[in-house]
This record gives structure tokens, C-alpha cells and sequence, in this order.
């Protein structure tokens, strides 16, 4: 993470970006980065109550489960996974341009975050869709049916869990990509910033901080997918 | 008695009030003293609220038959009563009000870390509230502040999406004060500052804002698993179709469990203000104090099974929690004792803030005390869902926390707004507080152990008495509530002016003007004394007994 | 058991009054004792003291140990029903309890028991959370949907007592209330002896056992699909995941709600359909009833005719 970057700005020329109830530019950074941290920390728990749910269910409906999962599709997953880890590398090199004052690279790595970002979102918008053509949304009415099929001939026994276990896909799965779009406007914001040429070696708080709430989006994810697609998966992957 | 130093009246210093007019420069503020202000308006109005339904609902009781309403209105008063008191009074009071105003100064800070998060944070409440406000509007929301499923999510015909919308955004308030705090103590103290020199004061917010961040967001996403399961339909904690409606009950406790102690821990901060300055003298056992506000917060997360110990937990469980409780239970008695030890051999003046904490004292021993009946297994069964849990929670809220809350107004009053308040009617309706409270609540013990349930809109007819002394009692109760708020209107016009420190008291807050200027400080201060350093500089004999 | 909660309580009401006294008496005391008399004043600072502190933790918290240990020593005594309780069963629904007695009768919002004689309650809800809270008896248990409780009591009195609903319901919550009779043993009998006009619940749950189809593969099946019900209840079971359980009433009920929660070994999965939404609370227990019977050697397998004798509890 961020160690503080040299420079003191506390004698007469003073950044125009210290606000005036900071002492430095250093406590301005330290503060701007801890208070990112802090609400990580809460949306650690936001998503931890979730994912507590969850996992009481599937310890509850051990059949049910793996009998949803089989209709998860890992490769979806597995690009998504792909996709967000790129993303994660490409906002480390822009925090990392903005460290090293250099405009242009910054710029050229918060395109790209932000394209990968809605690369997931797209991947994503596929995968639900394919649910929604399949019945597998429990949320609309219409659209959940887990009657045997050929392909899944005793999956009818576990209709009402399985409508649980759904939801919770949903929710998990709905409120991380609530969290990937925030992000995508946050990289605009960051991006316009940067345009306007902003950000120096002296001062890219934005940019940190944003990429520490990139960063644990990811981490969000890359818990999800092991346990939503890959953990107990009856079906091979392609 | 206090004295006001003598300021000249003509010439007003420039200070957070005066220095921008209208209204943008109030609603557009970053100034947390303003923004604690704008707190102090928007609680008022819901503590008043949330206090006609309390009225409504005493009123009803005094009959053993349901006469006065018809029952879903009497469910929908007591639910609106519950959570208006709960999610917009209690949680935000202290911290959104005297911590916003008051941390940064006392840390000799300018403001707080984020102010612009912190205006935000009042946005977020009163969206908040307005949802609320528009449950009750719209009908009224009939489940209880707990919302307890499958009733809420599934049987209820009534606003409960509206009102859970409102606790959700009102919990981005609480967390985003939380998190406001937490930076602010670890990044913006004053030179000298350290943490053993901070205020109590400091401490008991710093330790509320730890539980603010960690527990909020679980009731936010209980919450919004009910409203999803009654939008769409479908079941999650509806045991028709395998879900499990014990679950809510823990993720719901979970954070409420601990929000208790958001509620309580900054009122005893204050307490921890007001008995050093007003028995002039230290405060007995500082780190005692200060640990055992981090103790509670930390302990606090582990107990909630309390609430559930007849819902068919497992025993093992059961006796889990109540062990955890009996402990949680230390720290609190440990700050009642250092308070009354405080005071041995101190210099002891009877001003209104500390009638106040006298009452709390008094009060928050029998509210603590009374939780150990419910912590206890045998006795918890007869007595949970009885009127002696109500009794229990409002010893510890209004007895504590609504006192210490008014206390601790009363104390920063000349600071906040450069007025005094007029002392003999403070004394006065401090005094029908303290016995209207008892009045009203203490006969609620006793019907609850006779077997009256909450919740309940009639009654069985032996316990009419009972409740009759209780509806009595909050009548002078709140005569004791209304007081205050006409003769502190009044002081803002026609209030002696209060001079820096109107009590003598220790403190960064107090060595600046009041009210203070906008930037708090003329010159940043350097702290090189311990909190409350009540002895004279000319004496350096401190006895520590051993 | 009630009067070990009073003793409990009075002991916790004297700790209680012993410590509210001392803390008001301290603070009342030295706010006169060491009332400030001129202004200037400036007392002498005293830290603080580890011993008192350390103290006043420890000897508290022991105290507290002592209140933990007797409730849970009763809380414990609460669930362990003795062996020879007579079973009671009670469904509660928005806004009444409907009570069932293994001979049959039914009442609404009244409970019959004789006195000194161990009574097991099995409750369960048919629709949201309710709480069964008898005062008198200083118990009470929350009725959860989708399980089965139970409680139980001994009642040394004859009398009438209330019963209240203690956990919030919905509109009639505070109506929701009925009455205990605890009877000497002789009104008892006689009481009991009004019978129910339906049989007793084994009785009711043999017939719908046979309208329901069950009897056609648990009794009549020869080709092995599903086990034989004749002494299941009350032994231990062992299912194909491996895991292992002793039939009980939760058990049951699960079987017949959820047939693949947990498939008998040596059974195939998916034969038994569900009976989710089909059976009321009160139906459910009928059948609990039935199969218990059938552990006993000798049970009855055909259902008799009702017993055409006036009834004298209420009839649903």
C-alpha cells in the first residue's frame, strides 16, 4: 500500500489541493487513505453478511446446492475472473503513473481499468441473461422453473431451496456489480480529473484511494467465484 | 455556582455563527459545528415524534380494553415509536450532535478528517427520515422496530419496505459518522495530543465509531433481504419454502446487539465530562474508563444470542451468550464505580449538568443491573417479551442515555451558542425528568414479572393500576422533555452571555471563545497536559493510591 | 421449577437493590459531604488505584458467575422433560392457539392439565412466530414456523391461569390469549373422558395416513420402495449421506414437508413426493401421533370409528 511519498509541502507554497483543516499534504493522504480502508472495512461486512447467509443455506441444502450449481456456467466465471484481475493490474500501473507524474500512461491505464470494468459488466449482462432465457430468475414471476428437464432429470425435488440458493446468487452476484459500476464512474471521475491535468507526484490521493476501492471489488469477486461456481460443481467445465 | 466572565456585550467576536449568513451558508456547510447543529435541529424534531406516539401509547394503556385506537393503529404507534426513537434519535444523538461539534475541537483539530462526508452524512439522515416520516404518512408500518419475519416480510400489510428503506439510508448516516471519527482521532491530533491525554469524551466516540462501521452494514443487508423478499415474492426467511426465520433474528441482533451500545457509550462519555469538572477534579481510573469503552464495543459483538434465548437456540449456544453478557456487563459497572470514586473528596457544585449525571449514575446502575435478570437463563424465560424488558431498555436509554444527552447539552450549551440557559428552571425540569422517568417506568418491572407482554394494545385487567402510574408518570416526564426546549429557544435571544468557560472546566473546548470561531482556534493549541487537569500548576502533588 | 425462578429473582432483585442503595447512597453522601464551599477550591487529584479496580471487576463478575450458574442450572431443567410427561400439542395461528390431546379433544385458547403430573407441550405455528407464555408456571417458548418446540411444566396448583401470546403477531396479538386449568386427578379423568368426537389424533392421523396414499407404499408396498413405518419413531436411522438420527417428531414432520431432505439408506432418492402446503399444522401432528403409535408392538394399523360420546372441549 501507499507509503508516504517525500514531499512536504507545509512551508509557503502550499498545494492547492491541501485542504484548509489539514496541517500537510502527508496527513491529508494518510487520512484520505485510512478513511478508504475503514469503509472497505464496512463493506467487508456488508458483503460478510451475505455471504454468512449463504453459506448457512448450502450447509442446510446440501442436494439443493449441488443441484444449482450445476446450472452456474464456470466459463462465464472463469473470463469474468480474467477480466477483473487485468483490471486490477492495469489500476495498479495508473496509481502507480500518477506516483511517477506521468499524464499520458496514467490516462492510457484508467481507460483500460475502466473498458475491463465494463467488459465484466457485459460478461456479466450475457450470464444473466442466460438465466433469464433458462428460468433461473426467482425473482420474476415467469421466469423460475425448476421442473425436471431432460437434461436435469431430479432437480424438481429441490425447487423451493433451489429458489433460495438462486436468490442469494442474485443478490451476491447484483450487489458486486452495483459495487463494478460505481467503480466504472469513479474511473470516469478519476479520468476527467487526470485530464485536466490534476494530478503531479505531489498529489494523487484520488487515484490511490480509488484503486484501493477497485482493488477490493476485485477481491470481492475473486471470493465469489470459487464459491458460487467452482466449489461442488457438478458439471465439468467446457 | 457558575459565574460569566465578563465579555463586552457590543462588539461580538467573529465566530461559527456569525461568520456567514442565509440559508445556503447552513444547508451548503462544511463547518462541523454547523452541521452539529443542523444535527441537533433535525433530532429534536424526531425525538419529538418519536415522543407523541409514546404519548398515544400510554394514553391507550391506561384502559385495560383497547378503546382509545383499534389494534393496528395501537401496533403501527408503538413500531413508529420504536424505530423513530432507535434509528433517529438514539444512534445518531450524541456522536451527530455534541461528538460532530465537539471531537474536533477537543483533539485541537480544525475540523474533522472528511467535512464534506460529514454534511453528507446529515443529507443522508434526513433522506433518512423522510422515508420514515413517509411510512408513517403513507399508514404507518405495524411490525415492530425489529421486523421480525416471516411477519414482516410475508403477513404484514402495512409501509414495511418504505420504513426499512429509511433505517437502511439512516445507517449510511451512522456509518459514514463512524468512519469520520475514526479517521479524525487517528490523523488530527493536536501536537501533544496523545491517546492518553485525549477526553473520555474522545474515547467513548472513537469506541462507538468502531462499532458504527463494523455493524451497520449487517442490519443494511438484513434489511434489504426483507424488503427483496417482500418485493419479489420470494423466500428467504420464509420457512414455507425452506427458509429460516431464526436466521433474520441473528443477522437482525447482530448489529443491534451492539447499536445498544452505540446508543450508550457516547452518553457515558459525556458523564465522563461532566463529574470531573463539576467535582473540580481528575477523573478516578482514566485508562480504566477509556479500555473499558474499547472493552464494551469489542465484547459487545458477542452477545446478541441474549435476545433469542427462547426462540429454540441450542443450549450450548444459550449458555454461550449469557456467559458473554454476565461479562460485558464489567466494564460498564467498572465506569459507574470510577465516576462515583471521582467524586470522593472532590469539590462537588450542583449545576444542572451534573444533576444530570447524578441521575444517570443512579439510573443507569438500576437499567445495567436489570440486564443481568434477562442475561440470566432461568429468569429470561419468564421475563423476555415482557413489560420487564421494557422497563430494562428505557432505564438504560431515557435513564441513561436521554439523560446524559441532555446533560451533556446543558454543559455545552454556553459553548455552543454563547448563552447561558436559566439554571432554576433547568434544575427544576431536571428534577421532573429524573421523577417522571421513575414514575413511568419503574412500574412497568413490576407488571412485566407479574406476566403483562409487550406489544400488547389490551391487556389483562389486574395490571390497570400499574400501567395507570406509569401513563401518570410520563406525563411529568414529558412536561420535563418540553421545558428545556422553550427556555433554551429562549436563552438564544435573551440568555446572560456565557463567556469562554462559564464552568471552569478543563479542556481544549474550553480555552476557546464561545462560540467558538470557525476554524476553532485562533492559534493551534499544543496540549501538555493530561485531560483533566484539574489541580492548580502550583501544586504537582498528585497521590496515587496503590 | 417456577419457584426456583422466583428464588432466582428475589436473589437478583437483592444484589440488585444492595447495589443501586450503595451506588445511590455513595453519590448522595459525597455530593453533600464534599459540597463545594468557595469557589476557588481546587481538590487534591487522585488518579486512580489498580487494587480497587481490580476489585471491583473481579468481585462483581463472580457474583454475576453466581447468577449464570442457577439460571442455566433451570434452563437446563426446562429442556429435559421427564420421561413420563403426558404430551399436549399446540398449534398456534394469527390469532388463537388450537390445542390437540393425544385423545382426541381439541380446544381453542384453553389448556386442561392435570395437577402434579408432568406435562410435555410440542408446539408449532402455522403461520408467523408466536410465543406460548404461561406466567404462573414462569415459562415460556417461542411457536417458530417450519419446526417443531417443546416445553414443558409441572403444575402444583389447582387453578386457572392465563395464557398469552409473547411474541408479536400482527392486529390480535393481545387477543391471543386462553386459559389454563390444572384439574385434581379425578375432575381430570372425568374431563378427559368427554373425549374428542373424532377419534383420539392417533386415530385422525390413521385415517388421513390412508387418504393421503401413505399407507400404499409404507404398509402395503412389497417391492421395497419405502421403509415399513412399524417402530421407526424413537429409533435411530442412518441415511445414505451416511449420517445418522433418532426419529423424532421434527424428523417426521421433515419426511413428510421434505422426503429428499435426507433419503433412508438402502432407499432411492425422489419416490415420495411432498406434502408441503397440503397438511395444516394440526394435521401434521395427527400423523406424528399415528406413526408414534405404530412403535408401540400391537398398535392399532386400521383406523377405528369415532367414539360417539359427548364432548366437552371445543370443538375447531
Amino acid at each position: 500500500m501507499a507509503d508516504s511519498h517525500g514531499v512536504v509541502a507545509e512551508h509557503a507554497e502550499h498545494s492547492p489541493y491541501l485542504r484548509h483543516h489539514f496541517d500537510s499534504m502527508e496527513q491529508q493522504f494518510d487520512s484520505a487513505t485510512l478513511g478508504m480502508w475503514v469503509f472497505l472495512l464496512t463493506e467487508i461486512m456488508f458483503f460478510g453478511g451475505m455471504f454468512g447467509a449463504y453459506t448457512v443455506y448450502r450447509s442446510m441444502y446440501p442436494g439443493a446446492f449441488a443441484s444449482t450449481s450445476m446450472h452456474m456456467n464456470p466459463a462465464f466465471g472463469a473470463a469474468n475472473t480474467a477480466v477483473l484481475i487485468v483490471s486490477s493490474l492495469t489500476m495498479a500501473l495508473a496509481v502507480r503513473s500518477a506516483r511517477l507524474g506521468s499524464q499520458k500512461a496514467l490516462q492510457l491505464f484508467l481507460v483500460l481499468t475502466m473498458i475491463f470494468g465494463i467488459a465484466f459488466l457485459v460478461i456479466k449482462g450475457f450470464e444473466y441473461h442466460e438465466h433469464w432465457v433458462d428460468d433461473k430468475v426467482p425473482l420474476f414471476a415467469g421466469h423460475w422453473d425448476y421442473s425436471n428437464t431432460k437434461e436435469f432429470p431430479h432437480q424438481a425435488q429441490y425447487a423451493k431451496q433451489a429458489q433460495i440458493l438462486f436468490c442469494f446468487y442474485f443478490f451476491m452476484t447484483g450487489f458486486h456489480a452495483v459495487h463494478m459500476l460505481v467503480g466504472v464512474g469513479i474511473m470516469i471521475t478519476i479520468l476527467t480529473m487526470a485530464r485536466r491535468g490534476i494530478f503531479s507526484h505531489k498529489y494523487f490521493t484520488p487515484v490511490e484511494i480509488s484503486g484501493l476501492y477497485w482493488h477490493f471489488v476485485d477481491i470481492v469477486w475473486i471470493f465469489l467465484f470459487p464459491l458460487l461456481y467452482l466449489i461442488g460443481n457438478a458439471r465439468k467445465l467446457i | 455556582m457558575s459565574t460569566a466572565l465578563q465579555t463586552p456585550e457590543v462588539a461580538e467576536s467573529p465566530n461559527y455563527l456569525n461568520s456567514e449568513y442565509g440559508w445556503r451558508s447552513w444547508l451548503f456547510t462544511k463547518d462541523h459545528k454547523r452541521i452539529a447543529v443542523l444535527y441537533i435541529i433535525s433530532i429534536t424534531v424526531m425525538f419529538f415524534i418519536g415522543g407523541i406516539f409514546a404519548s398515544l401509547i400510554r394514553v391507550e394503556l391506561l384502559t385495560p380494553q383497547g378503546d382509545l385506537v383499534n389494534s393496528d393503529t395501537y401496533n403501527k404507534f408503538f413500531t413508529m415509536h420504536g424505530i423513530v426513537m432507535v434509528f433517529f434519535f438514539l444512534i445518531p444523538s450524541i456522536p451527530a450532535t455534541l461528538g460532530n461539534f465537539f471531537l474536533p475541537i477537543q483533539i485541537g483539530a480544525k475540523d474533522l478528517a472528511f467535512p464534506r462526508i460529514n454534511l453528507l452524512s446529515w443529507y443522508i439522515y434526513i433522506a433518512g427520515a423522510i422515508f420514515a416520516l413517509a411510512a408513517i404518512v403513507l399508514g404507518g408500518v405495524d411490525t415492530g422496530w425489529t421486523f421480525y419475519t416471516p411477519f414482516s416480510s410475508t403477513y404484514s400489510n402495512t409501509f414495511v419496505i418504505t420504513a426499512a428503506v429509511g433505517v437502511f439510508i439512516a445507517g449510511f448516516s451512522s456509518i459514514l459518522t463512524g468512519l469520520n471519527f475514526i479517521v479524525t482521532v487517528h490523523k488530527m491530533r493536536a501536537p501533544g495530543m496523545t491517546w492518553g491525554r485525549l477526553p473520555l469524551f474522545v474515547w467513548a466516540n472513537y469506541a462507538t465509531s468502531l462499532i458504527q462501521v463494523l455493524g451497520t452494514p449487517v442490519v443494511a443487508i438484513t434489511l434489504a433481504l426483507v424488503g427483496l423478499e417482500r418485493a419479489f415474492h420470494i423466500g428467504i426467511f420464509d420457512p414455507a419454502i425452506g427458509g429460516d426465520p431464526i436466521l433474520f433474528q441473528h443477522m437482525f441482533w447482530f448489529y443491534s446487539h451492539p447499536a445498544v451500545y452505540i446508543m450508550i457509550l457516547p452518553g457515558m462519555g459525556v458523564i465522563s465530562e461532566i463529574v470531573p469538572c463539576f467535582s473540580r477534579k481528575s477523573i478516578f481510573g482514566y485508562p480504566f474508563i477509556a479500555g473499558s469503552s474499547l472493552g464494551i464495543a469489542i465484547i459487545g459483538f458477542l452477545v446478541w444470542g441474549h435476545h433469542m434465548f427462547v426462540t429454540g437456540m441450542s443450549m450450548y449456544a444459550s449458555l454461550y451468550f449469557s456467559l458473554l453478557t454476565m461479562l460485558v456487563a464489567v466494564p460498564s459497572a467498572v465506569k459507574v464505580f470510577n465516576w462515583t470514586a471521582t467524586m470522593f473528596r472532590g469539590s462537588i457544585s450542583y449545576d444542572t449538568p451534573m444533576l444530570y449525571a447524578f441521575g444517570f449514575i443512579g439510573l443507569f446502575t438500576i437499567g445495567g443491573l436489570t440486564g443481568l435478570f434477562l442475561a440470566t437463563l432461568g429468569v429470561d424465560v419468564h421475563v423476555t417479551d415482557t413489560y420487564f424488558v421494557v422497563a430494562h431498555f428505557h432505564y438504560v436509554m431515557v435513564g441513561g442515555m436521554v439523560l446524559a444527552y441532555l446533560g451533556g447539552m446543558h454543559f455545552w450549551w454556553p459553548k455552543i451558542t454563547g448563552k447561558l440557559y436559566p439554571e432554576g428552571w433547568a434544575r427544576f425540569a431536571a428534577l421532573l425528568v429524573f421523577a417522571g422517568f421513575n414514575l413511568t417506568f419503574f412500574p412497568q418491572f413490576i407488571t412485566g414479572y407479574l406476566g403483562q407482554p409487550r406489544r400488547y394494545h389490551a391487556y389483562a385487567p389486574e395490571f390497570q393500576v400499574l400501567n395507570v402510574m406509569s401513563t401518570a408518570g410520563a406525563s411529568v416526564l414529558g412536561l420535563g422533555y418540553v421545558i428545556p426546549l422553550i427556555y433554551m429557544l429562549w436563552s438564544l435571544k435573551y440568555g446572560k452571555p456565557a463567556g469562554n468557560n462559564p464552568w471552569k472546566a478543563k479542556g481544549l473546548e474550553w480555552e476557546t471563545s464561545s462560540p467558538p470561531p470557525t476554524f476553532n482556534f485562533d492559534t493551534p493549541p499544543v496540549v501538555t497536559e493530561d485531560a483533566y487537569a484539574y489541580a492548580s500548576e502550583s501544586s504537582h502533588e498528585e497521590s496515587h493510591h496503590g | 421449577m417456577a419457584r426456583q425462578v422466583d428464588y432466582l429473582y428475589a436473589y437478583l432483585g437483592v444484589v440488585t437493590i444492595v447495589m443501586t442503595a450503595l451506588i445511590f447512597a455513595a453519590v448522595f453522601f459525597f455530593a453533600v459531604k464534599y459540597r463545594r464551599k468557595h469557589d476557588d477550591e481546587i481538590p487534591k487529584p487522585i488518579h486512580g488505584s489498580l487494587i480497587l479496580e481490580i476489585t471491583w471487576s473481579i468481585i462483581p463478575f463472580i457474583v454475576m458467575l453466581s447468577f449464570f450458574w442457577w439460571g442455566a442450572q433451570i434452563f437446563f431443567a426446562n429442556a429435559s422433560p421427564p420421561a413420563n410427561a403426558m404430551d399436549i400439542y399446540v398449534v398456534g395461528k394469527q390469532w388463537m392457539w388450537k390445542i390437540q390431546y393425544p385423545e382426541g379433544q381439541r380446544e381453542i385458547n384453553e389448556l386442561h392439565v392435570p395437577v402434579n403430573h408432568p406435562v410435555k407441550i410440542t408446539l408449532a405455528s402455522e403461520d408467523v412466530i408466536h410465543s406460548f407464555f404461561i406466567p404462573a408456571f414462569r415459562i415460556k417458548h417461542d411457536v417458530v414456523p417450519g419446526r417443531y418446540d417443546t416445553m414443558w411444566f409441572t403444575a402444583t396448583k389447582p387453578g386457572r391461569y392465563h395464557i398469552f401470546c409473547a411474541e408479536y403477531c400482527g392486529t390480535e396479538h393481545s387477543g391471543m390469549v386462553g386459559w389454563v386449568t390444572v384439574m385434581t386427578e379425578s375432575d381430570y379423568e372425568n374431563w378427559l373422558a368427554g373425549g374428542g368426537t373424532e377419534g383420539t389424533m392417533a386415530d385422525q392421523g390413521g385415517r388421513l395416513f390412508e387418504q393421503l396414499g401413505c399407507s400404499t407404499c409404507h404398509e402395503l408396498d412389497r417391492q421395497g420402495r419405502c421403509p415399513n413405518l412399524r417402530g421407526v419413531y424413537g429409533s435411530r436411522i442412518q441415511f445414505t449421506d451416511g449420517s445418522t438420527r433418532v426419529a423424532d417428531d421434527a424428523y417426521i414432520r421433515e419426511s413428510i414437508l421434505n422426503p429428499n431432505a435426507r433419503v433412508v439408506q438402502g432407499y432411492k432418492a425422489d419416490v415420495m413426493p411432498t406434502y408441503q402446503g397440503q397438511l395444516s399444522e394440526e394435521q401434521l401432528l395427527q400423523l406424528v401421533v399415528y406413526i408414534k403409535s405404530l412403535a408401540i408392538t400391537g398398535a392399532p394399523g386400521a383406523p377405528t370409528a369415532a367414539a360417539p360420546a359427548a364432548s366437552t372441549g371445543t370443538r375447531q
